[in-house]
This record gives C-alpha cells, sequence and structure tokens, in this order.
C-alpha cells in the first residue's frame, strides 16, 4: 500500500515517467529531462521517416513492373514474371503497412494495460460488457501464456464469464498483423468484414456462454483465489509511449517478416502457376462442406496469421470462396491447441469444450454467411 | 533480497528472467532470482499478465518485460 501512494503522489507531479518508484527527486528531474530528449530526437527523426514511408510506398508498384520487365527482361504475361512481380510488389508492400500500423498500435496500447481492462469490466453487466471486452480484446496487450492469469484476474474482480471470455476471443482473433495483411492483400472490404465478424464471433459467444451459467465449471483453485489487490498502474510519458512502438515494431514485424514473406512467395507461386478457377470445386462457394473442412483443418492448426494471410489470398483469387478462407483463417489464428492446453489449468473439460463449439460454431456460421451473400 | 520472476515460460518470460540476473550480476547486490511459473502462485499474487517482476514480495511491474535501468532502480534501494 506503500509503494501505491508513493506512486500516485509521484505521478501528480506534472512530469511522470516510468513505473521505476522510489527514485529520489534529483535522479527524477534528470530522467524528466532525458524523456524530453527522446521526444525531440524522436519527433525530428519521425517526420522525415514518415516521408520517406510515404515515397518507397508510392513507387512500390512501378519499381516492381520495371524489375521484372525492363531490367530483367522478362516477358508479359509469362508465369514466372507473374509470380515475379507479384511478389516485389506485394512483399514491400505488406511490410511496410506492417511497421506503420504496428507501431502505431504500440502507441495506442501504451493506454491499455490488463489492469485497466480489468478495472474498466468489472460489475458490468452482459451485453454492454460483452461489446466492451471485445473491444479491449482488441488494444489491450496480450500474449497467449498470459491467458490464465488473465483469466483469474478478471473472474476474481467480478467480470462475469461470459464477459471474460468475449475478451479471450478477442484478443487472438482481431489481430492487427491479419488486419494488415488482409487490406494489403485484399482491400478494405475484406478487412473491415474481417474485423466486423471477429468482434461479432467473440461478442455473441462470450454472451452465449454467459447464458449457458457455468460458472461451476471453473477449477476449484480460481475460486479459492481471493480478488488480487489492485496494483499501481503504470503510468508512461509521450517518449515512453513512442518506445513502445518502437518496441512493437521490433518485436512483431523482426519477428514476423520472415513469415510474411515466405507467404507471400507461396502465394506468388500459386498465382503465376495455379490455374484460374483452379479451387473453386475444392473451396468453392458450390463446395457446402468446405466451410465445415475448412473450420475443422483449422482448429488444431496453429499458425500465425503471417504466414497464412497470403497464402489464403492466392487461393481466393483462383476461386476459393471468401467465406471458407475467411472461416479457415480465423479457427486457425483463434482457437489453437496450445492455448487448449493452457485454459485446461483453469476450465473444466466441459466448459473449455463448450467454449471451442461455440467459438467454432460462431466462425462457422459466418463462413457460410459470406459464402451466401457475396 | 529476492527477486522473483513470476511467467508460465514464453519467450517473454525468458528474456525478462535473463535481464533480471544480468543486471544483478552486473550491480553485484546479493539477490536470489526465482522464477515462478505456476499459475496458481502468479495468481496469487495479483499477477494477471506476464512476465511480471517482483522485489520481496512487492510486484513492480507486470505485462511486459522491465528494462535494465528500471530493475537496477528497485534493486539499489
Amino acid at each position: 500500500m506503500k509503494e501505491f501512494t508513493q506512486l500516485t503522489i509521484f505521478e501528480d507531479q506534472a512530469q511522470s515517467t516510468c513505473s521505476c518508484d522510489g527514485i529520489s527527486a534529483a535522479t527524477g528531474a534528470a530522467v524528466a529531462q532525458a524523456e524530453r530528449a527522446a521526444l525531440k530526437r524522436y519527433t525530428l527523426l519521425g517526420a522525415p521517416a514518415l516521408l520517406l514511408w510515404f515515397g518507397l510506398y508510392s513507387v512500390l508498384e512501378p519499381t516492381a513492373q520495371a524489375i521484372t520487365y525492363d531490367v530483367l527482361g522478362l516477358d508479359h504475361g509469362g508465369r514466372f514474371a507473374d509470380a515475379l512481380a507479384f511478389f516485389l510488389y506485394d512483399g514491400p508492400k505488406v511490410l511496410l503497412l506492417l511497421t506503420l500500423v504496428v507501431f502505431g498500435v504500440g502507441i495506442i496500447r501504451s493506454f491499455f494495460t490488463a489492469a485497466r481492462a480489468r478495472k474498466c469490466l468489472a460489475g458490468r453487466r452482459e451485453v454492454v460488457g460483452n461489446v466492451l471486452a471485445a473491444l479491449l480484446g482488441i488494444v489491450t496487450p496480450f500474449c497467449s501464456c498470459s491467458a490464465v492469469p488473465l483469466f483469474v484476474g478478471f473472474v476474481t474482480a467480478g467480470v462475469p464469464l461470459g464477459v471474460t471470455f468475449s475478451f479471450l476471443v478477442s484478443a487472438p482473433m482481431v489481430n492487427e498483423v491479419a488486419l494488415v495483411l488482409l487490406y494489403g492483400l485484399m482491400g478494405w472490404k475484406v478487412a473491415g468484414l474481417y474485423l466486423a465478424t471477429g468482434l461479432l464471433v467473440a461478442m455473441v459467444s462470450g454472451w452465449v456462454i454467459g447464458r449457458l451459467k457455468m460458472e461451476g465449471h471453473l477449477e476449484e483453485w480460481v475460486r479459492l483465489i481471493h480478488a488480487g489487490q489492485d496494483l499501481p498502474d503504470q503510468e508512461l510519458s509521450w517518449a515512453g509511449r513512442i518506445q513502445a512502438g518502437v518496441t512493437a515494431v521490433k518485436d512483431i514485424v523482426g519477428k514476423t517478416w520472415p513469415w510474411v514473406l515466405a507467404g507471400i512467395a507461396v502465394g506468388a507461386g500459386i498465382h503465376g502457376y495455379v490455374p484460374e478457377g483452379f479451387m473453386a470445386s475444392i473451396m468453392g462457394r458450390d463446395a457446402w462442406w468446405s466451410v465445415l473442412a475448412a473450420v475443422g483443418i483449422g482448429i488444431p492448426m496453429y499458425s500465425n496469421a503471417a504466414g497464412i494471410i497470403p497464402v489464403v489470398h492466392a487461393l481466393l483469387e483462383k476461386g476459393a470462396a471468401l467465406g471458407t478462407v475467411l472461416a479457415f483463417m480465423m479457427s486457425v489464428i483463434a482457437l489453437s491447441l496450445p492455448e487448449m492446453i493452457i485454459l485446461r489449468k483453469v476450465l473444466k473439460p466441459r466448459l473449455l469444450l463448450t467454449f471451442v463449439g461455440v467459438v467454432g460454431l460462431g466462425i462457422l456460421l459466418v463462413g457460410y454467411l459470406f459464402n451466401l451473400i457475396l | 533480497m529476492e527477486i522473483k520472476v513470476l511467467g508460465p515460460g514464453c519467450p517473454k518470460c525468458h528474456e525478462a528472467e535473463k535481464i533480471v540476473r544480468e543486471v544483478v550480476a552486473e550491480t553485484g547486490v546479493d539477490a536470489s532470482v526465482v522464477k515462478v511459473s505456476d499459475f496458481q502462485q502468479i495468481a496469487q499474487m495479483g499477477v494477471f499478465a506476464t512476465p511480471a517482476v517482483a522485489v520481496n514480495g512487492e510486484v513492480k511491474c507486470v505485462g511486459k518485460v522491465p528494462t535494465k535501468a528500471e530493475i537496477a532502480a528497485w534493486i539499489n534501494r
């Protein structure tokens, strides 16, 4: 408690710094000065970097065309030329988009912490709670191994079970990397559909689980834990937030770029070599079982969005139906075996199965809906 | 001094443990570093995002890998 009051006082001073409490006033001032300097540096670096970004982005297509047809002298319409032009354009484009968006999301996320999400959702009624939880799931930083502590934290703070699930579904499902890839490769309509339906599945499946009143199917130890004390929240300065954005880029883009490029390479191959309409028979709209099969295959699969979306894009181009493809992608991202194994520590088998069933069903419906209306 | 690194064992948790050990070694502080990966224990400490670091039972940071400067500030008191 003592620490908490200290921190509050510290934050009240105009320049709050970081979570490192207990630093003397002198070091506090030094830190504040260093942060002002850092902010200035970021601003000075940021403007040219942004200009460079837009410059690069605008010359991507002509450059890809020029390299393929002029520099390498390949014939227009050739299979290899098609694949290469596709790769040379889409690869850098997606990486550029990814960097900018991940940076932005990194900054936005610095405003949200798990502790704040918990406080915000505690005692919420269903419906409003489900909607809010699904939205918070997008912006709250969350790694899958935090699922259990987070789950316990939410439940012990009085967040209804269904609302907690809305959060747990939306957090991995609506993923910024997936969003960028969908936008970059397939345009804003598909990206928007993914965002809207992802949120909808999270809200509705959380609400359904809440209606089923399965609170008794939590493992015993969860209920025995007392509501954790509220830990002091970490207040960041703007320099700290920009730093968080940079860290997110290093972390996410740094780790996913090989997957993105590999995915786009496979996509480029499909684009150049697979005949038009080839996928229509297997993953097309008329194959009624395809959505079911897509979800069935997708659930136990564990891949990141970065590798799978470029492939999915190419399949779509060759006649696969959007609903089928969307359902496949969602089941791969939202329901993964490793996460279930972790969640089994807090959920009894029946609740775990209900969770998989309800979310799987939601994704299935989304798949059929899109195949029907598009 | 007892420093606990709370985390089930994802890459970020390992990174947090590594960096804490580094700072302890660099500063020469007499501290034991313990890794806690049991969910029950983690939850009991009121932590619901990992990695988290606690010094002498006081939770100092939650849901991120702390920087060296932050860790140094916690243990140099």
